[in-house]
């Protein structure tokens, strides 16, 4: 991997998941609440529509951690996040981040996942090997 | 009214859970990814993994039916309607593969109160049929109006 050094911003990822992928992604990972594939359960409990599984978009900021290091999965050491917005289908979620700091081959980096102005993960951190 | 706090420091019995080729496959495709670890044996074994290794976020797929039962404890008493996972952490260790036998156990580290919303902290371990640590995660799950 490239230099990195604090300050760095990281490679953005974009995805768009369209309105059935809360539908794969609960069945990838067995969690069928239904506020996530369910639209009449969702408004009934006060939600505008379906919304996206939390640990859906944290999958995405630890795919764009393990980036940083060829994708290779054994790479990731620790990620932390806080689920602050709710995410929601056929919007582009954005993933940016910049380097913390780089201790020897241990580089953490401080990620955001976001649909436009709305931050639905906040103050991910991460811990990823780059030799 | 104020959270329960007796459940803190509560253990609930250990989940296994065996990891398969398709089901990395599909969780991996659904996150987007494209490394051939996740898809193909032998390009998993040229990197140097036993066998088709899981994302790192997998470990979601074989923790949390270690962490349902101490969601729904009556001890713990989380008011679900009002429930929003709040954030989440893990730590990975070796790395989990196909063929893997996961096992995982679950404990409530803490429950506390502020601001009239409940936070329940719950830590999961889960180690591989080795003994080996895979991933160590913490659930901060939230609930409004406590």
């Amino acid at each position: 991997m490239a230099d990195l050094n604090p300050g760095d911003a990281i490679p953005e990822l974009r995805t768009t998941p369209d309105k059935y992928l809360p539908h794969r992604y609960a069945g990838a990972s067995g969690d069928f609440n239904p506020i996530h594939i369910d639209p009449e359960f969702a408004k009934a409990v006060g939600l505008p529509n379906t919304i996206l599984h939390g640990l859906y978009m944290m999958g995405l900021v630890a795919r764009s951690a393990t980036d940083i290091a060829g994708g290779d999965p054994k790479a990731l050491k620790r990620l932390s996040v806080q689920f602050r917005g709710m995410g929601a289908p056929e919007t582009e979620i954005v993933v940016s981040g910049t380097v913390k700091a780089v201790d020897g081959d241990t580089v953490t980096l401080d990620t955001v996942a976001a649909q436009g102005e709305n931050q639905t993960i906040r103050n991910a951190e991460a811990e990823v090997q780059v030799a | 009214m104020t959270v329960k706090t007796e459940a803190i420091g509560k253990e609930w019995p250990a989940t296994t859970y065996e990891v398969g080729k398709e089901k990395i496959r599909e969780y991996a495709t659904v996150i987007g990814l494209d490394n051939p670890v996740y898809f193909d044996r032998e390009a998993a074994r040229a990197a140097g993994y036993r066998d088709v290794v899981a994302p790192p976020m997998f470990a979601v797929v074989y923790s949390s039916p270690a962490v349902g039962p101490a969601m729904f404890d009556d001890e713990v008493g989380m008011n679900f309607a009002a429930m929003v996972h709040g954030g989440q952490e893990f730590e990975w260790g070796e790395p989990a593969c196909s063929g893997d036998e996961i096992t995982t156990t679950a404990k409530c580290l803490d429950i506390s109160e502020k601001d009239g919303k409940g936070f329940y902290i719950f830590e999961t371990n889960a180690v591989n049929q080795n003994g080996d640590q895979v991933a160590r995660g913490t659930w901060t799950l939230i609930v409004r109006g406590v």
